[in-house]
């Protein structure tokens, strides 16, 4: 199985207004898709009689404040045991309202993976049947992993980055 | 006729929604942990049970919760070794050298043969850390320590001999990007041949105790199973999913660092169940010890680590009388070497699973964004389900079987 069937496969499915950004990264495939596209498309791969990307091996939450409007991303790692092929599959979403579905009623492994990605990022994921902060402590009011918490203590004087060219 | 009547008591027990009735038919809360001895690191379960069985358990973790991929995005990337160490501490060595190989990966080093050598030998000694840890401790957990005696002090002694190799026991901070930062030295080949001569005796013995064990077998036999299907959609890997009949190995399925050069077998088990999960990991013991053989036996000449000055940092003799290597030293310990722009994934066989690193860089210094897969976090979400409808001492077993480990639960 080859990345190229996939990529034909889910531009022929779901045509080429949601499926794009398709690229390949040290022999993985990525594509991006909409918000609205993300369960039909995970539903068909996991339901096509060859692809069968059946195996979700891990969730992965991105904040990327500098884009507008799709400041929030989700990238699913799609993995097809039987094939041995995996896949990225990439969605962002405002961060003023960053609703994606959740993709539990599918994978059970997706329940911890979603709630961590809400817990660091804030993502909600409409659906989910307990979407709470999972490893930090539920009285947390912000959501850590967003980049406009700097992580360290700015009146430090020996990590000024213009003194090491940075 | 006595002239005591019997009179009937009322059933206030039978009706669950009435208070301060007697204790019959009524569920009870149960806190498992979050720190208690059977529970092997700082996580709770609250359990609601009836009696003896278990009803239902709710689970909280992240008591130990670091921030590793926070503090990732600020650290350059030969400071994050220190930070995977910490994650799954059982088998520090394979959590090091995933990560050097996800960096090798994004800066295109390729890693001589005698180091990627070096690696898989590393990494087999850490998994039979891993599971010598596991397996003991569930031995002991079930009421038999003596077996544990037997195997704990062959783990001391690979300990010896990762501090041979990077000076540290626990959190070893082991290898470098482009290879190791030594090579073996006399003393750790020795030592590496004495485990290879003596292990398995230790490990019959262990075995002889334990795996046909009329109680051992009580205990774990039908208890915590889990279908493959089941196993598949909860996102198991590594030991936990073969025990359930899936032969999914990241060594054979991606090799990474030479692992197809060597010959061993992927062990599965049938039911899913806590025996096959020990079964398993003995079994993968015994094909670590294997590729061990097999690597020490045909372990190539050569460099041990690649030539990359820009990432590799120089030895210290040449850091005194080598210009350039003074400055490559000084800018990597710095932190001042530029990434390329890229998006990686790596995979390896950790010892609970597949350990998977998620690397975003944007051409800095540091990882833009990392996201480790810890394969623990993820296959414990389905513990409630595997323990419905058993007893407590079901479950202390199961999940001991399960190798949970906080450090990788939390990061």
């Amino acid at each position: 199985m080859e990345n190229q069937q996939i990529t034909d496969a889910l531009l022929a499915q779901f045509g080429a207004d949601d499926v794009f950004g398709i690229g390949e990264s040290h022999g993985i495939l990525q594509v991006t898709t909409t918000v609205e596209t993300i369960v039909p498309m995970i539903h068909f791969l996991y339901a096509h009689p060859v692809f069968k990307f059946q195996f979700l091996t891990d969730l992965a939450g991105i904040h990327f404040p500098d884009a507008k409007g799709q400041e929030l991303g989700v990238i699913y790692h799609l993995h097809s045991l039987e094939n041995n092929v995996r896949l990225w599959i990439k969605a962002y979403a405002p961060i003023e309202a960053p609703h994606f579905p959740t993709i539990t009623d599918l994978y059970a492994a997706a329940n911890w993976m979603e709630r961590e990605a809400f817990d660091f990022y804030g993502i909600i994921f409409d659906g989910h049947p307990n979407l709470t902060r999972i490893l930090n402590m539920d009285e947390m009011d912000y959501h850590p992993m967003r980049k406009e918490y700097p992580l360290e203590d700015a009146t430090r004087h020996d990590k000024i980055d213009e003194l090491f060219g940075r | 006729m006595s002239e005591i009547a019997l009179v009937q008591n009322p059933n206030v027990g039978l009706d669950k929604t009435q208070k301060g009735g007697p204790y019959v038919n009524e569920l009870s809360t149960l806190n498992l942990g979050p720190t208690h001895p059977a529970t092997h690191g700082i996580f709770q379960n609250i359990l609601t049970m009836d009696g003896e069985t278990i009803v239902d358990a709710e689970q909280t973790v992240g008591y130990i919760h670091r921030a590793f991929e926070k503090i990732a995005e600020r650290r350059p990337f030969y400071q994050i070794t220190t930070l995977t160490d910490r994650m799954n501490y059982c088998s520090a060595p394979i959590n090091n050298m995933g990560w050097h190989m996800t960096v090798e990966k994004l800066l295109g080093i390729e890693v001589p043969k005698r180091a990627q050598y070096m690696r898989v030998i590393m990494m087999e000694l850490a998994r039979l850390t891993d599971h010598i840890v596991c397996n003991s401790i569930l031995a002991v957990d079930t009421g038999a320590l003596t077996g544990f005696l037997y195997v704990y002090q062959w783990r001391e002694f690979i300990y010896e001999i990762y501090e041979e190799m990077c000076g540290a026991r626990l959190t070893t901070n082991m290898g470098r990007f482009g290879g190791m930062e030594r090579d073996f030295t006399p003393v750790a080949i020795e030592k590496i041949q004495k485990l290879l001569k003596e292990l398995p005796a230790a490990l019959k013995e262990f075995e002889g105790l334990v795996m046909r064990n009329r109680i051992f077998m009580d205990r774990t036999q039908n208890v915590g199973g889990i279908s493959a299907e089941r196993a598949l959609n909860y996102g198991f890997t590594g030991p936990n999913l073969r025990a359930a009949g899936v032969d999914y190995d990241v060594r054979a399925m991606n090799p990474y660092s030479s692992y197809e050069d060597f010959e061993f077998d992927v062990p599965v088990g049938t039911k899913g169940d806590t025996y096959d999960r020990f079964l398993v990991r003995e079994e993968e013991m015994w094909q670590s010890l294997r590729i061990i053989q097999q690597a020490m036996d045909n372990l190539p000449a050569g460099p041990y680590h690649a030539d990359a000055p820009h990432y590799y940092l120089p030895e210290k003799q040449d850091v005194y009388h080598n210009m350039e290597a003074l400055i490559y030293h000084f800018k990597i310990v710095m932190g001042e070497i530029d990434a390329p722009v890229g998006e990686v994934y790596h995979a390896v066989e950790g010892g609970n699973g597949e350990l998977g690193f998620y690397l975003v860089s944007d051409g800095g210094r540091t990882p833009y964004r990392l996201k480790f897969r810890r394969p623990g976090f993820i296959y414990y979400q389905a513990f409630p389900e595997m323990i419905k409808g058993t007893s407590l001492s079901d479950a202390i077993v199961t999940m001991s079987s399960m190798n949970v480990i906080a450090g990788e639960l939390d990061t």
